[in-house]
């Protein structure tokens, strides 16, 4: 499933990254420590935390992941989403908690 | 110049976590005993317990530099610390400004109370000062810079609540005075691991809870006097002044 196609089904906003969102999604990740996406986080995974530092976008990066959401409603800061832009990598908002979304996610991509 | 020795994580009877002995007199001798000559005091979220440990301090001739160990929105400690208590009171006004209101469950998590000389209670502060407050690090450091401070990435080689575990690597965009790294930790092995620290100045500390682990890590600074300005310079490597705690 593309980036895109979640974006619809899980009412997601894009603060970012819009070159990236035909990107494939093959599984998601939950987690707010980045040193613990950094270590077990798989490749074009979906990323939900509620971390807004830019050094999120480091870490997808990093991982090639397909997208991150920062869950709750919250914004992520000026430079995260100027990173996101800079390099193509969705960066994307919902005001669901990390539980709901994560179950919403897993629901989506089993089938 | 002179070689000062100096522990600069210290947390009081005023952290949750920290021993109700930890008081003024308590830690002030604990500190002497151990030959600590500038010792930093640093509970989480809140300066107020400062100005009562530097009037014992500067009876019994020991110098001291307050500040916190702030938890940031990211839950990343560090160490930030003021030249005087005029700066200091804006510090714990930004604090007060950003720190949740959690109340603190003194059975669960710890006493917040700071004390006089007597060990007569002064205040109670009613919010959790284990919290994070609601400031990135950038926003921190940018604080503690704007108010002349010394901002410390504390413990980074911690599992927990260290720039690493949070964060996953230093922001290149942060600027930082020093790196605190564990006692047990050797420099030359963690900074081949993580090569960005490599020009950082180190320091080590006790990040003591009770009386007997003050003073029990320490850095050597070298400088005029144990005062913030020569620590500040002294951390910048100015004119000579140099900090020695890379083993």
């Amino acid at each position: 499933m593309k980036v895109s196609a979640i974006i619809e089904k899980l009412n997601l906003t894009v603060f970012g990254g819009h070159q990236g969102l035909d990107r494939e999604v093959e599984g998601g990740y939950t987690s707010d420590l980045l040193s613990d996406v950094m270590g077990h986080a798989d490749e074009g995974q979906i990323w939900i935390t509620l971390q807004t530092h830019r050094n999120i976008m480091a870490v997808a990066s990093l991982k090639d992941l397909a997208a991150i959401v920062v869950v709750k409603g919250f914004v992520p800061d000026e430079g995260t989403i100027q990173q996101s832009n800079d390099e193509g990598l969705p960066l994307l908002g919902s005001n669901s908690e990390a539980f709901e979304l994560s179950g919403q996610l897993y629901e989506l991509l089993k089938k | 110049m002179e070689w000062f020795k100096a522990d600069l994580h210290t947390h009081t009877v005023l952290s949750p976590c920290g021993s109700l002995d930890m008081s003024p007199v308590k830690i002030v001798e604990a500190a002497l005993n151990k030959g600590i000559q500038l010792l930093g005091i640093s509970d989480h979220n809140s300066t107020l317990q400062c100005e009562e440990i530097v009037k014992v301090a500067q009876k019994k001739g020991l110098a001291i530099v307050c500040g916190a160990e702030v938890t940031t929105r990211e839950e990343v400690h560090c160490l930030a610390f003021f030249e005087n208590f005029e700066i200091l009171a804006l510090f714990q006004a930004y604090l007060d400004a950003y720190l949740p209101n959690i109340k603190n469950d003194e059975e669960k998590f710890g006493d917040q109370v700071w004390v006089n000389e007597a060990e007569e209670i002064l205040g109670q502060e009613d919010r959790l000062l284990l919290s994070a407050i609601d400031q990135s690090i950038d926003e921190v450091e940018i604080k503690v810079h704007e108010l002349g401070g010394l901002f410390i990435l504390a413990h980074v080689d911690r599992k927990s609540f260290s720039i690493y575990s949070q964060l996953g690597f230093v922001p290149l965009s942060l600027n930082i005075d020093a790196i605190e790294l564990s006692d047990n930790v050797d420099y030359e092995a963690f900074v081949q691991r993580h090569s960005e620290l490599k020009n950082y100045t180190v320091i080590r500390c006790s990040d003591a809870h009770y009386p007997d682990k003050v003073g029990t890590s320490y850095s050597l600074v070298k400088m005029e006097l144990p005062t913030f300005a020569e620590l500040k310079k002294a951390f910048a490597k100015q004119d000579g002044r140099d900090v020695l705690s890379k083993w």
